[in-house]
């Protein structure tokens, strides 16, 4: 079986029936009127966020709805097509291959054009449509139909196969495997990419909506600069110029048109002030069972010599290994053999072999208790930020309460949703302090940022308090003054922490117990 | 479409291995559109002359869009690209098939992995592999390290 030999005499200038395949060509006049706009030019970097000066912790970012995608998609493409006065099917092969890197990609084409194409699979030919045609004598190689009716088709490789073989492999493609942006020519050996244009002629229109989908999902995926929102079912896009190279530095905090705040490094949550990689590694210190054990070994003691978890439950210090049998002293852990004749009165607190094991158990405890210092903490905002969510609804009945009980209007009661809002922000920045805290070497550093840390947590607390008071109607005024000196007070203290961080990050002035690096 | 498109063409590829065999490569049983079974000669001056192996094809109703599942059976050779359990290391077999592949084309580049071969010795990682593999060798994400053997 040989591919077909006689391709040139497929293409549209030199087919004798091109009068059949007009409706298909008429495609290509749309999207010449696209291609003519001025704005080409248009490149997404510039559009940032039009919001106020950025705060030294806030980084630009912009929201994309799907139509934002798309339409981003077809700028950059015509923009490419135009300079590179290629078409735009093969425009668009070429950035998906360079990952919607526009730059790169025509740097490379400039530097060269043969080998850029030749790896990304383009062909470029002006007189090729794709289209199907009759073929005399034709056999497909794939179904070895050779009824001499079927319609074949043929990408610029000029590769040729039926009309049936296409569909079935685009829609196996598409369908069973997800795939859409990297399909490839049926021949062997052939890494010529199916285009955009084919795939559509093709396909039926229930599995070509299926392929636009993937291709804007990897659009997405691909690109450097934008990220899926993790909320469940949201279906916006976040941009933002943040690289992975510098999520050391930088804690690209972002909030989609959901209202989700997440870190736009790691997409999970919103994780100011701590840094992708400790929060990282923190979420998994907490996952792991170790810890646990650790726990349990300090508030109990291990057999010196089969490491099984022994409790003292009665004043005398020989202990025997319920176990392997093993006997030893409790206060000084050293074998009891050794403990001649002075049985319940240990004086060896200074011999080598038990200094040792007893060494062993402080250490762990120490930094047992230093874990649980920072986790408890982190643990017990996390918590209150669940009992936030409690205190946001009553927060909502306490206002409908103040607009029944008062003439204050609707507006007027906001400063409590405010206030709620302004609390749930700053007890998840509180918990990912500990985090950030934990991994701090001790300096004068550290010293200022727990200082920090400390402010925000007691405002944080008295605000909280002050939320909680059952309202009463005659002091209401009074309340409002109070909420919303103390809500002011609590932002102040919040930015002032994350300032801080934030310059100490640009700065490199924090110092780790561990390699961030790595 | 997917039965006609599938079995035409094995019908085809049937009749045209039974007419025009290659050298060394016969059918052996063919009861069925879901499981080939055929034989392979070792290649004479080969380090497998004189030997006889079974490949066993076994289509679904995709193929050819989708590879067939191709294994030895039998007395499997010893070869650096085939494990004890009868799976083979050949890309054509993965993630390089492609739909104009054949029975016929994928016997000859089984049959020269097997003549091209210096050394009679199993892959160094066949212990693991072999207890560890699925039973279908296309649920091995297979890395292609050397493409010229
Ligand atoms: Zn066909
Ligand atoms: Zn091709
Ligand atoms: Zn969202
Ligand atoms: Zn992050
Ligand atoms: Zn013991
Ligand atoms: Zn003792």
């Amino acid at each position: 079986m040989s591919v077909q030999s006689d391709d040139d005499l497929m293409y549209e200038d030199s087919c004798p029936d091109s009068d059949e395949d007009c409706e298909l060509e008429d495609v290509d006049n749309d999207e010449e009127v696209i291609a003519d706009e001025d704005d080409a030019d248009f490149n997404f970097t510039d559009v940032v966020a039009e919001k106020d000066r950025k705060k030294s912790y806030e980084v630009e970012f912009k929201v994309h709805s799907i139509q934002d995608i798309v339409k981003n998609q077809d700028e950059e493409v015509t923009h490419v097509s135009d300079m590179l006065r290629i078409q735009k099917q093969h425009a668009a092969t070429l950035l998906r291959h360079f990952c919607w890197n526009k730059e790169r990609l025509i740097e490379r084409y400039m530097d060269a054009t043969e080998e850029v194409l030749k790896t990304a699979g383009v062909i470029i030919n002006d007189s090729m449509r794709p289209r199907f045609v009759k073929v005399p004598g034709f056999v497909c190689d794939i179904c070895c139909d050779d009824d001499k009716d079927i319609e074949t088709l043929a990408l610029s490789c000029g590769h040729r196969f039926c009309q049936n073989c296409y569909k079935h492999y685009l829609t196996q493609k598409i369908k069973e495997e997800g795939e859409s942006r990297r399909i490839s020519c049926m021949a062997n050996g052939c890494n010529v990419i199916v285009d955009e244009n084919t795939v559509e002629l093709v396909v039926d229109v229930d599995i070509h909506e299926r392929y636009r989908t993937l291709l804007n999902r990897t659009y997405v995926d691909d690109n450097e600069s934008l990220r899926w929102c993790p909320a469940p079912s949201c279906e916006y896009a976040i941009e933002c110029h943040v690289p992975q190279a510098s999520l050391t530095s930088i804690v690209p905090t972002v909030e989609c048109s959901c209202s989700f705040r997440f870190c736009f490094g790691c997409s999970l949550p919103d994780h100011q002030p701590s840094i992708c990689t400790l929060v990282k590694r923190w979420i998994k210190k907490c996952e792991d069972d170790s810890e646990t054990a650790n726990w349990i070994s300090a508030h109990t003691k291990e057999c010196g010599k089969c490491h099984s978890t022994i409790e003292k439950n009665g004043g005398c210090n020989h202990m025997t290994c319920r176990k392997c049998k093993y006997e030893f002293c409790w206060v000084c852990m050293g074998p009891w053999s050794e403990h001649g004749t002075s049985w319940y009165n240990c004086n060896r607190y200074d011999e080598r072999s038990s200094q040792d094991a007893r060494d062993q158990q402080a250490k762990s405890r120490a930094s047992l208790e230093r874990y649980l210092h920072y986790y408890n903490r982190f643990a017990n905002h996390e918590q209150s930020a669940k009992l936030d969510r409690e205190l946001y609804n009553k927060t909502e009945k306490k206002m409908e309460e103040m607009q029944q009980t008062s003439n204050l209007s609707w507006i007027e009661v906001q400063f409590l949703k405010k206030a709620v809002d302004t609390l749930v922000q700053c007890r998840m920045t509180l918990k990912w302090t500990y985090a950030f805290a934990f991994y701090l070497s001790r300096n004068n550093q550290t010293e200022i940022f727990e200082d920090n840390q400390r402010d925000l947590e007691m405002a944080v607390e008295q605000l909280s308090e002050l939320l909680e008071k059952p309202i009463e109607p005659e002091k209401i005024g009074e309340l409002k003054e109070q909420v919303l000196n103390k809500t002011v007070y609590v932002s102040d203290r919040r930015e002032i922490l994350l300032v801080d961080t934030a310059k100490g990050l640009l700065e490199e002035r924090w110092e780790y117990q561990v390699d961030i690096t790595s | 479409m997917s039965t006609t498109l599938f079995s035409k063409r094995l019908s085809k590829e049937l009749i045209d291995l039974k007419i025009n065999p290659p050298a060394g490569i016969e059918v052996a049983e063919s009861d069925t559109f879901k499981c080939w079974k055929l034989s392979l000669d070792g290649v004479e001056g080969t380090l497998y002359a004189g030997e006889r192996f079974t490949l066993e094809f076994r289509f679904t109703p995709n193929y050819p869009m989708e590879s067939p599942e191709v294994v030895f059976v039998g007395n499997i050779p010893i070869h650096p690209h085939i494990y004890s359990n009868g799976h083979i290391c050949l890309n054509v077999l993965y993630n390089q098939w492609s739909p104009v592949l054949s029975v016929r084309s994928v016997c000859l580049s089984i049959q020269s992995m097997l003549s091209s071969c210096t050394t009679k010795e199993p892959p160094p990682d066949n212990n693991h592999y072999v207890k560890t593999a699925k039973a279908s060798p296309k649920q091995t994400q297979w890395s292609f390290h050397d493409d010229s053997v």
